[in-house]
């Protein structure tokens, strides 16, 4: 962001401005195409010396998580966490996998999701 | 050795309706997680504009959205997201929109009309939906029929009665949503 009106905040907004720093002003975040149930995944562990919200969203993706629980959990705006996203695939931490609406709703899918949601 | 696959995969249902209609209460009965919410900044211009680089004094507003989770089996997960009610973020629906298998929309009787802009939404753009009668204390004040006349919906648009509040009668919209969408594609591909 790189609007004029952000000034009204002094050095001791810190954790306030502090997402927008990692981003570093990278408020693009179309590298990858991710969309909010885009799943990521971890695969490798992340370095100490990471930023930790780096190594939040690595603990979190142990799992395949989307994009949006992981900016839910991490209190970040979609957009800010997209860019970090991006740099872990970048690096090569994260693998991810956006869906083709297309050929994810053929009739099998369907019904698996229906017994899915018949046996909750 | 080969490189790691992400075999699992992510699909949404949206869940639309006025504001106060029950939206996120259907969401949390029926998700394994507590709603969660994510906020997206959203730039006024962005609406039509795609290349924002050298924009710079444009207003910034953030919308929240609610979701939740059903895992489905372990590599199918369903998302269910409640689309912001404002109609002001319309075009943030069209994001929330795309890929999604389909939709439900709530509506309630005292307040009917707020249903209206949700159906229309997804008419226009082809998203096969359900409409979900949300009775509060138990009581309707109209029968479906006149609910589907009032709204002008189709005839093969599915609606029933429910009540969010409670988990079987969540899953049951969200079963009548699924099957629709079974038969919708199975006519398509005749």
């Amino acid at each position: 962001m790189t609007h004029g009106r952000e000034s009204w905040y002094d050095e001791e907004a810190g954790p306030l401005v502090r997402p927008y720093a990692l981003t570093r002003g990278r408020t693009r975040s179309d590298r990858y195409q991710l969309d909010m149930i885009t799943l990521m995944l971890a695969v490798k562990s992340g370095m100490a010396a990471m930023a930790p919200e780096y190594l939040e969203i690595l603990r979190i993706c142990r799992r395949p998580t989307s994009v949006a629980e992981v900016a839910a959990g991490l209190d970040l705006p979609l957009a800010v966490l997209k860019v970090l996203a991006g740099d872990l695939i970048e690096e090569g931490y994260l693998i991810y996998r956006t869906q083709q609406a297309e050929t994810d709703k053929d009739v099998d899918t369907l019904r698996e999701v229906l017994d899915g949601i018949r046996k909750l | 050795m080969s490189a790691p696959t992400l075999r699992a995969s992510a699909m949404k249902v949206l869940i639309a309706g006025g504001f106060g209609v029950g939206k996120t209460t259907l969401v949390g009965s029926v998700s394994e997680i507590a709603p969660l919410r994510t906020e997206e900044m959203i730039t006024a211009l962005s609406v039509d504009v795609d290349d924002l680089e050298g924009v710079e004094d444009k207003t910034t507003t953030t919308v929240a959205l609610d979701f939740g989770r059903i895992t489905i089996n372990p590599t199918l997960i369903l998302y269910l997201f409640g689309t912001p009610g404002q109609e002001r973020f319309w075009f943030l629906w069209d994001e929330l929109a795309r890929g999604a298998l389909g939709a439900v929309v709530l509506a309630d009787t005292r307040r009917l009309a707020d249903s209206f802009a949700s159906v229309d939404f997804f008419e226009r753009r082809g998203i096969p939906f359900v409409l979900g009668v949300n009775c509060f204390d138990g009581k309707m004040k109209y029968g479906l029929e006149e609910v589907r006349s009032a709204l002008d919906l189709d005839q093969n648009v599915p609606i029933l009665a429910c009540d969010v509040r409670r988990r079987e009668s969540s899953k049951q919209v969200l079963i009548t949503l699924l099957e629709h969408l079974i038969r919708t594609a199975t006519l398509s591909a005749r």
